[in-house]
């Protein structure tokens, strides 16, 4: 397995504990895609951010690729982040004051390519993304479609291994939810990345192979859906 | 690097108002350290021209006028000093002390003549001691010896400044010695010439006293006796020995052992001390006010590249969750700290050089008249490139402690906090 958890709990202590994490046990096995459903609030954002090594848990074990992730350094940690995760979040976390461009190329000036080659593969990645266009724009003069190819593009530069995507549609209107979906389909088929996907959207879980629901900080059921025929995007499909 | 320069660039380019205020109050307090420094240098510059003529352990006697009645006389007379007091000085009473021993005995001026040209000048008679006491230095021949002043000899030594004028503006000064020159009706031969000072106070040529007294009918007269001393570390010995120094020339002239008036004792190591202390006392203040002023201007850029973290945290969030290692995040404030200190700082060091420059072409060259001297109040008021290479430095340090704080802070920022903030 690529990604093993064993008994992770995660408590929230902000005055009040809230235990949100009470016990998962999860594998996700190299070249997967999967997807996460849960109401809100079950932790499915708390899970994601741990298996992205964004946050640490208090018990139970983590191990990414063999390796254990506990009580990491925070120089460590920023490494796994940089090597091998790539995270896509909702709200897309493009840095405003760089154009399209410069965000995708961004995490290779942190592994220390040069700046012409930085800047030949994230120019590569946009036209791959449909995005040549719009590489010297700001974000705030993309749409949110293209807001969210553009952080795609970045969470690839790297070739990671994994791609977590916290609700990557969650901001978009159904068409360019599938256009994004699709991209992330077509990774996962031709690229072999890992691909796991936080969503609220049937739709959007039912392009990925696998569905695991969360609930009440464990694991439920989990859904094969190699058909892709659990339900589809549109049509009193989304369950909040 | 280059990256981080790029970095740092759009950073300012973002907050140019906010970088402009911060990079003021820098520029300020490096331009008030430079010029604070710059006119520190030119008040001390100046004291040290006066000093510098002469070595620091010798003290000047000159005779004055009582004011203390003794042994029958009022108060209000005379003294003058002679070949007695040069014997007392010399006697065993202060041989523990005293080392070398020279009178002086001026004259002039007189018209000193060489073939058809001359200039005026006045003539300094003393002993051979003198050369090493006021620090006098032989470009031709040799100072005065003790033959001329056993046999009276007239011999002279002369001011390279006058020798040139008398060789119609040549240096070759070699050719001069052994030659004859005149004073009014006197003949000298020349045995030396010796280099002048453009600060020098007054250029004389130098002959034995001996000889100087027999032509002026002054026998015994001396105007002046300098000597050197040694084993006089303290005020207070230094006190002590004057007191017992003064009590002696004072009971030779019958005047009261006490009159401080009547014999007038110029110590220059004394003065000196007392003029290290000053020098030492206005450079520190001018180091203390100038990094006083410094450090306002390292609050400023401390507390604006808080402000900068703060607005900045979900940027470095994101940094942080595409794998920026803390230490990234640390480079990116400090560097921009150093930067903006090192920027401003640069500016205010040069503003603060051509205000140097200002005062150095102002009130650099005026001078005053002073007891019929020339005294310059400030001489070269700028500061050299040491300093220039010190404020570097710190202004290097400066930008460090300056981003030290916020860097660390932006280092802290846990990503997932940093991308759940709501801005
Ligand atoms: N940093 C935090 N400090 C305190 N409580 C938190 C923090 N982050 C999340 N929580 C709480 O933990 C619980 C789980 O949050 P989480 O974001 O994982 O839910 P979620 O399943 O992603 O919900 P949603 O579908 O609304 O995004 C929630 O009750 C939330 O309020
Ligand atoms: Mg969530």
């Amino acid at each position: 397995m690529l990604i093993d958890l064993h008994n992770i709990h995660k408590t929230y202590d902000n005055g009040q504990p809230l235990h949100v994490l009470k016990g998962i046990d999860l594998g996700i096995g190299e070249g997967e895609f999967v997807s996460i459903m849960g109401a809100s609030g079950s932790g499915k954002s708390t899970l994601l951010n741990i298996l992205g090594i964004l946050d640490n848990y208090d018990e139970g074990e983590y191990w990414l690729d063999g390796k254990l992730i506990k009580n990491l350094s925070e120089k460590e940690a920023a490494h796994y982040r940089n090597r091998m995760i790539g995270f896509v979040f909702q709200s897309f976390n493009l840095i405003n004051f760089k154009t399209a461009v410069e965000n995708v190329e961004l995490p290779l000036y942190y592994q220390g390519v040069s700046r012409k080659k930085r800047n030949e593969l994230a120019m590569h990645f946009l036209e791959h993304f449909g995005l040549a266009d719009w590489a010297t724009h700001y974000p705030n003069e993309l749409s949110g479609g293209q807001k969210q190819r553009v952080a795609i593009a970045r969470a690839l530069i790297t070739q990671p291994r994994i791609l977590l995507a916290d609700e990557p549609t969650g901001a978009l209107d159904s068409k360019t939810s599938v256009e994004v979906m699709d991209l992330l389909t077509e990774l996962n088929r031709t690229e072999k990345v890992t691909i796991i996907v936080v969503t609220h959207e049937s739709g959007v879980a039912n392009c990925t192979d696998k569905i695991i629901h969360i609930k009440d900080g464990i694991i439920g059921e989990t859904t094969l859906n190699e058909q892709h025929k659990a339900s589809i995007f549109g049509t009193s499909t989304i369950m909040k | 690097m280059n990256d981080l320069l790029t970095e740092i660039w759009e950073s300012i380019r973002r907050n140019k108002l906010r970088t402009a205020l911060t990079g003021f109050a820098v520029a300020w307090g490096i331009f008030m350290l430079i010029v604070l420094l710059g006119a520190g240098n030119g008040l001390m510059n100046a004291f040290m021209n006066q000093g510098e003529h002469f070595a620091t352990n010798t003290m000047a006697v000159f005779g004055g006028v009582t004011s203390k009645p003794a042994n029958g006389y009022q108060t209000g007379r005379r003294i003058n000093l002679n070949d007695k007091d040069v014997a007392i000085t010399q006697s065993a009473l202060f041989s523990g002390n005293v080392d070398k021993i020279s009178p002086e005995l001026f004259k002039g001026p007189y018209t000193l003549a060489f073939k058809s040209r001359h200039t005026s000048v006045y003539l300094n008679g003393c002993y051979p001691s003198l050369m090493e006491m006021n620090k006098i230095e032989m470009l031709e021949g040799r100072f005065i010896n003790q033959n001329d002043i056993k046999q009276h000899r007239k011999s002279i030594v002369l001011a390279a400044s006058h020798a040139i004028e008398l060789m119609n503006g040549g240096e070759d000064y070699a050719s001069l010695i052994g030659k004859t020159v005149t004073t009014d009706n006197i003949t000298w031969v020349v045995v030396g010439v010796y280099k002048t000072d453009r600060t020098a106070q007054r250029v004389e040529a130098f002959a034995p006293i001996t000889t100087m007294q027999m032509i002026t009918n002054d026998i015994n007269y001396v105007d002046q006796i300098n000597f050197s001393f040694h084993g006089l570390t303290t005020k207070e010995e230094n006190e002590q020995f004057e007191k017992t120094y003064r009590a002696a020339l004072n009971r030779a002239h019958k005047a009261a052992p006490d009159d401080e008036s009547s014999i007038w004792i110029w110590n220059r190591f004394t003065q000196n001390m007392q003029m290290d202390k000053g020098t030492h006392f206005i450079r520190t203040a001018l180091w203390i006010l100038g990094i006083f002023t410094l450090v306002g201007g390292i609050v400023g850029v401390s507390n604006i590249m808080l402000i900068t973290v703060k607005e900045r945290t979900r940027e470095f969030g994101i940094r942080k969750a595409i794998g920026a290692s803390p230490w990234e995040i640390m480079k990116l404030i400090l560097a921009e700290s150093v930067s903006i200190t090192a920027l401003f700082g640069y500016i205010g060091m040069f503003l603060g050089m051509v205000a140097c420059e200002v005062m150095k072409m102002t009130v650099g060259q005026s001078s005053v008249e002073f007891f019929g001297e020339t005294v310059q109040l400030f001489v070269n008021p700028t500061v050299g490139l040491g300093i220039s290479v010190g404020v570097t430095i710190l202004l290097v340090i400066a930008g460090t402690l300056a981003g030290i704080s916020p860097a660390m802070k932006a280092a802290r920022i846990r990503p997932i906090e940093a991308l759940n903030d709501v801005n």
